[in-house]
């Protein structure tokens, strides 16, 4: 029997018709061009999800790479993406929008979220550090995936852990966000790190 | 505003207006917030002959004849977010779908969670 919270005792309805699957949301977060949009496309089903923001300024620092252009309008396309697993469990993964402006976006996406994938590229590494930041913050479990792009140099695990400044317990793990089985492997570790951190946590009371 | 929409296609034409127009200006949804994961119900299967409803109204109700998530009814529609949350919030309103919140915390669920991890795995 699935619960679609966590109070044990209320067991929900069996009506199929009436019956909401259980959602485990998930973020990929990271800086601007990380990979995110790729993660989401090779492990999800992806859907089209836009979402009207008023802008006060634009947003010229980060407009540099292909295909920017469309991101610097009032629409905000997002990256959602779908697992259907059962009928009666899905996970939805959302990607955080990447620029500073859309910060104001994260405390919605995290609301109930099982934990976060952040995204880091070893070329712009400090483009990580804010969703690190924003996920210790709300004590939210994650994990880091350096997505290896090609010609990016490679530095031992150890070495971007100290420059991420990232506690032992964080998976760090390199991944390539374009291999379906790389991201898949990414999104199990961040499940194994959630369940992890329950068992160690024991029982946990409703947070309502 | 039926009658002009009636032989155009969203896809090939694209948005025949601008999107807050649909919902006559309104950005925020009456009532409480409705989360981007919240499932939504059509309530009775006569909900969508009501009068006084735009066809985008419809159109949500037509896909939440089964539970289905506002982030999957705005996907479905092919009409922004916030949009969609006033439509949902006009339908609560007249007691048309019942908005089922997920939980404020994540599922605690061990045996879930395991599920989960062995389902994707499986990928």
């Amino acid at each position: 029997m699935l619960y679609a919270d966590s109070d044990p005792l209320a067991p929900r309805p069996r009506d199929s018709r009436a019956t909401a699957p259980v959602t485990i949301k998930i973020l990929i977060a990271g800086g601007f061009g990380a990979g995110k949009t790729t993660m989401v496309a090779s492990v999800s089903e992806v859907r089209p999800l836009r979402t009207e923001e008023e802008l006060s300024e634009p947003g010229s620092r980060l407009d540099h790479l292909d295909g920017v252009e469309a991101k610097s309008t009032t629409t905000v396309a997002m990256d959602f993406g779908r697992i259907t697993i059962s009928d009666d469990l899905v996970v939805y993964l959302f990607g955080t929008p990447g620029q500073t402006r859309f910060w104001f976006m994260w405390d919605e996406l995290a609301y109930g979220a099982l934990g976060a994938v952040v995204l880091a590229d070893t070329r712009r590494l400090a483009d990580c550090f804010g969703s690190i930041d924003y996920f210790e913050r709300v004590g939210m479990p994650f994990v880091v995936a350096v997505n290896c792009f090609d010609g990016a140099r490679r530095y031992p695990i150890r070495t971007m852990r100290a420059a991420l400044n990232l506690p032992e317990e964080v998976p760090l793990l390199l991944c390539d966000a374009r291999q379906r089985s790389s991201s898949r492997d990414v999104l199990v570790a961040l499940v194994e790190h959630a369940l992890t951190r329950l068992r160690g946590t024991g029982p946990v009371t409703s947070a309502r | 505003m039926e009658s002009s929409q009636e032989n155009r296609s969203p896809d090939r034409d694209g948005p025949i207006v601008r999107p807050y127009a649909l919902t006559a200006g309104r950005t925020r949804p009456s009532g409480s917030s409705i989360d981007l994961v919240a499932s939504v119900l059509a309530v009775g299967d006569a909900a969508e002959a009501e009068p006084g409803l735009e066809p985008e109204h419809r159109q949500v109700l037509r896909l939440c004849r089964t539970p289905m998530s506002v982030a999957d009814l705005a996907s479905g529609i092919d009409l922004p977010l916030g949009v969609v949350r006033v439509l949902i919030a006009d339908l609560r309103d007249r007691g048309l779908v019942e908005v089922h919140q997920p939980a404020s915390a994540p599922v605690r669920d061990l045996r879930i969670l395991q599920e989960v991890a062995d389902a994707l795995r499986r990928l």
